[in-house]
């Protein structure tokens, strides 16, 4: 805090008296995002409520050295916003106005702050929606959306934030405000596609395009019950196999139809050792035509009843047991990790089997929540935080989850970020030459490493420093005869 | 340098050498190998991944620019490289490393044809939803150059298709992001980055896609609109409908006559039908539905090697521009009316007192005017030097920063991208 008193005059002159936060009670209220376990007091918070003041900020943080960290709702799951003591941290909440809808061109501009949902409820009246649907899209920022690459039930179908963002204002981690994309064929590199999901390391995203859908005009949801999740791996396979692309296709197992039993009472057929929802939308033939195809396959796999939503209230009901599935293993259990990561879809029988033989072996109870349709898993590691030992025992499971997933060829991140949590595992999935040549774009645009430092990378790559031989400039650049590019 | 071609001297032995060493076909350049008329010293074919990182090294060693080369088709587009020593052609490099059938995911070698790798997994009811209007090339010229044909509406680019790449780096240093999974947010996406990126960032190798069932219908959905505003208006109520197109095409030669509108359908059979006569309805009663494309469908306009323009601009000023390319006595204008993406091309021959440069800052001014960018994709041999092919670029100085930590020494593709040049 010392270092930084210096600051807070200038920071209070950019951002006003109340845009600047000094009392520690109140700054420790941002102490961690979504991921509690990662905690560290930010040494400053400020809520700018403009572009300007960001990038007056920013450049007052490189003026002064000082490392800063981007945050909008907190609600990031891999410490992605974790604040620096030594640091500044920008918060976007005050950001939080829609810009513009434009029906025509079906896009919408928002500031970082504003909720996810909220683009979708500014879009509904013109028969629109905002595609990416994390499961905290009623809170979560669009900013954070941005930084994170965040997915959610339907990317399946619809791909991720960064297949739905046209172009940004982005503050660079030296001050400048420039804009990127913006148009089909933006000319020069894709520099919108390497922005986003670069989790806040290469500046903050200041004013965001995104792209809006036509709201489906048929959605028809199932939920099938299965003996086990093999039937409903089987189940998954088929349908994919059978060339359908369903928006959503979700699993849960039988301790985390459990736990949500115990919460909200979803009403799921009892003595199901799994349920799968699988939502499809689309024209109405279309969708009818598929529907039908997909409740047979899932007949013709095992399963042992298939309800169909009849309405919206009923398609609702199915969801809120997959909904509250996270918060629901409160239920049963005192503490739980919720782990992320990402396999081949058709290894999803195999994996899963693996994490039950570890859960037995470990004793550690392991509730399977996951995107089948993706293969991203979501396995939430149950323990009892009272129990010594217990927090280390559960870690290391979650931890032989990831080895599995990349044992078998997936990711050790499927929506949440790597952030400051999985940074440690990333050598286990690039080489030390992959994260180098990642760390050459983080050079290129942050080389002091102002920006989000300790973040998805393990080791910080210092910039100056350029691996093999130097040559020397080519004598037509020497002579100013020709620019090098 | 001409002499060079011919004439093999003692340096160029020890590099031909050293290139041999690597394992990779290595040859002395032959007048076949000029890169938009500039002649290299060399050519390597590696065949596969570890003889392509060896030529980068001895490429890094000797100092020689480098040239990346697949079956050439697109090999005029940019500016002429300032320098280009070594090209590493990659047709060798052109197997199916896995075709995770029951994954929808694919990784190929980037030398691969992208049309063989399309009848490879059509055989299995698959494909990659990426077309292009230019057929023959590679999958490594195809992501090297970003081009996209009319599935990009609803498919998006090949950016946003690929999902795992690797890339041999300036100094031979192979470094893959991304992998084989779609979803994945684990580090830097660096795939976007090479995506359009004119060799001037690194050698692609390799590239993995996330892939399409093939959909059992299709419907084209043909009309001819008599004006640009007519042409526009039918393709908002298209985009404003809820049948889901796949494409939405336009074609229209110079002269001022009709634009032709061509919309595209696909699904399951039962769907397809219903939907193209929807699409039918909101195009008046001229329109027919067929299950062929027209002949101008996903196929550049214009003649090989002629100056080519790319326009991108809002939806709403299509008309627009296409009014602005009448004015300017445009010979064609054909591309994706749905994503507002076109290719267009000058008048033929240009009239007398016009030269192509100011013929292209006339087309870019007015589509600026309507919010639209114009980049010359192609120029014609020789013109190049003397257009400025992008026109103004936002964030240009974080590409030149960008390019320097890539390629420090500015040996791949020097000048050809962006044309940071001191004319």
């Amino acid at each position: 805090m010392t270092d930084l008193a210096p600051l807070v005059p200038r920071l209070r002159a950019i951002c006003g008296d109340d845009g600047v936060v000094t009392d520690e009670t109140r700054r420790r209220t941002y102490e961690s995002d979504g991921l509690t376990y990662h905690a560290a007091v930010p040494g400053l918070v400020v809520l700018p409520t403009t572009t300007e003041q960001v990038a007056a900020v920013v450049r007052l943080c490189g003026e002064h050295g000082v490392p800063f960290v981007a945050r909008g709702s907190g609600t990031g799951l891999s410490a992605g916003a974790l604040p620096l003591p030594e640091g500044v941290l920008i918060v976007t909440s005050r950001m939080r106005r829609v810009l513009r809808v434009d029906p025509v061109e079906q896009l919408a501009v928002v500031e970082p702050g504003v909720f996810n949902l909220a683009v979708t409820t500014a879009a509904a009246p013109y028969g629109l929606y905002y595609a990416p649907d994390p499961s905290s899209q009623q809170v979560c920022s669009v900013g954070g959306n941005v930084a994170e690459n965040s997915g959610g039930a339907h990317c399946l179908k619809y791909g991720f934030t960064v297949n739905h963002i046209l172009g940004l204002e982005v503050v660079t981690p030296d001050g400048e405000i420039v804009q990127l994309g913006g148009g089909p064929d933006a000319p020069g590199y894709d520099l919108v596609g390497a922005f986003v999901g670069s989790e806040g390391t290469l500046g903050i995203a200041t004013k965001i395009t995104v792209r809006l859908l036509r709201t489906p005009e048929t959605v028809r949801t199932l939920l099938a019950a299965f003996r086990s999740t093999d039937e409903g791996g089987v189940a998954v396979s088929s349908v994919i196999g059978a060339g359908v692309l369903p928006a959503a296709i979700e699993m849960m197992d039988a301790l985390a139809i459990e736990a949500a039993e115990a919460a909200v009472a979803c009403g799921y057929p009892e003595g199901a050792g799994a349920v799968l929802i699988i939502e499809l939308d689309g024209p109405a033939a279309d969708v009818e035509h598929e529907f039908a195809e997909v409740e047979r396959l899932c007949r013709e796999a095992g399963a042992f009843e298939v309800r169909i939503a009849a309405d919206a209230e009923e398609r609702a009901r199915i969801w809120k047991g997959r909904k509250s599935a996270f918060a629901a293993v409160g239920r049963i259990s005192p503490a739980y990790i919720v782990q992320d990561g990402v396999v081949p879809r058709t290894a999803l029988p195999e994996v899963l089997r693996r994490i039950a033989e570890l859960s037995a072996r470990s004793g550690i109870r392991v509730a399977n929540v996951f995107h089948a349709g993706d293969g991203n898993l979501h396995p939430l590691v149950l323990f009892d935080d009272a129990e010594p030992g217990a927090g280390e025992r559960a870690a290391e499971v979650s931890g032989a989850i990831l080895d599995l997933c990349i044992e078998h060829g997936g990711s050790i991140t499927g929506e949440h970020g790597v952030g400051a949590d999985k940074a440690k595992h990333m050598p286990a999935m690039f080489s030390a030459d992959d994260l180098d040549t990642m760390q050459l774009l983080r050079c290129a645009i942050d080389p002091r490493s102002l920006s989000n430092p300790g973040k998805v990378f393990p080791t910080p790559r210092l910039c100056g420093e350029v691996p093999g031989v130097r040559r020397g400039v080519h004598p037509l650049v020497a002579s100013g005869q020709a620019e090098q590019f | 340098m001409g002499d060079r071609m011919t004439a093999v001297d003692a340096g160029d032995r020890a590099v031909l050498a050293a290139l041999d060493g690597t394992g990779a076909a290595a040859r002395a350049a032959g007048p076949g190998d000029a890169v938009a008329g500039v002649p290299p010293r060399f050519v390597a074919e590696p065949a596969d991944l570890a003889q392509a990182a060896a030529v980068m090294r001895v490429a890094h060693d000797h100092g020689l620019s480098v040239a990346p080369r697949g079956r050439g088709t697109k090999l005029d587009w940019g500016y002429p490289p300032s320098r280009c020593e070594l090209v590493v052609d990659t047709r060798r490099m052109a197997r199916v490393v896995e075709h995770a059938a029951g994954d929808l995911v694919v990784r190929v070698e980037a030398g691969l044809p992208l049309d063989e790798l399309q009848d490879l997994l059509g055989a299995a009811g698959q494909r990659l939803a990426l077309d292009v209007p230019l057929p023959g090339g590679t999958v490594g010229g195809v992501l090297a150059t970003a081009l996209s044909g009319p599935r990009r509406l609803l498919y998006g680019t090949a950016r946003d298709l690929l999902i795992g790449i690797t890339v041999v780096r300036a100094d031979g240093t192979v470094a893959r992001s991304g992998g084989k999974v779609v979803k994945n947010v684990a580090g830097y996406d660096l795939g976007k980055l090479y995506t359009g990126s004119y060799g001037t960032l690194g050698l692609i190798a390799d590239a993995t896609f996330r892939l399409h069932p093939r959909p059992a219908a299709q419907r084209f959905v043909l009309a001819e609109a008599d004006t640009p505003e007519t042409a526009q208006r039918w393709v908002a109520a298209v985009r404003a409908s809820s049948v889901v197109p796949t494409a939405v095409e336009l074609d229209r030669a110079g002269g001022g006559g009709p634009t032709a509108v061509a919309v595209l359908v696909e699904g399951a059979a039962a769907g397809a039908g219903p939907r193209a006569g929807q699409v039918a309805a909101l195009l008046g009663a001229g329109a027919s539905v067929r299950e062929e494309a027209p002949p101008w469908w996903n196929r550049l306009p214009g003649r090989p090697g002629g100056l080519l323009l790319r326009i991108g601009c809002p939806t709403g000023a299509v008309a627009g521009v296409l009014a602005a390319l009448d004015r300017a006595g445009a010979s064609a204008v054909r591309g994706s009316a749905g994503t507002a993406s076109l290719f267009a091309t000058p008048p033929e021959p240009l009239p007398s007192a016009e030269d192509p440069a100011g013929w292209v800052e006339r087309v870019r001014a007015d589509v600026a005017a309507l919010g639209g960018t114009a980049v010359v994709l192609r120029a014609p041999a020789g013109a190049a030097d003397r257009l400025d092919l992008w026109g103004p670029v936002p964030g240009a100085a974080l590409m030149r920063a960008i390019k320097s930590q890539f390629d420090p020494d500015h040996r791949l593709n020097p000048s050809r991208f962006l044309g940071w040049r001191a004319s």
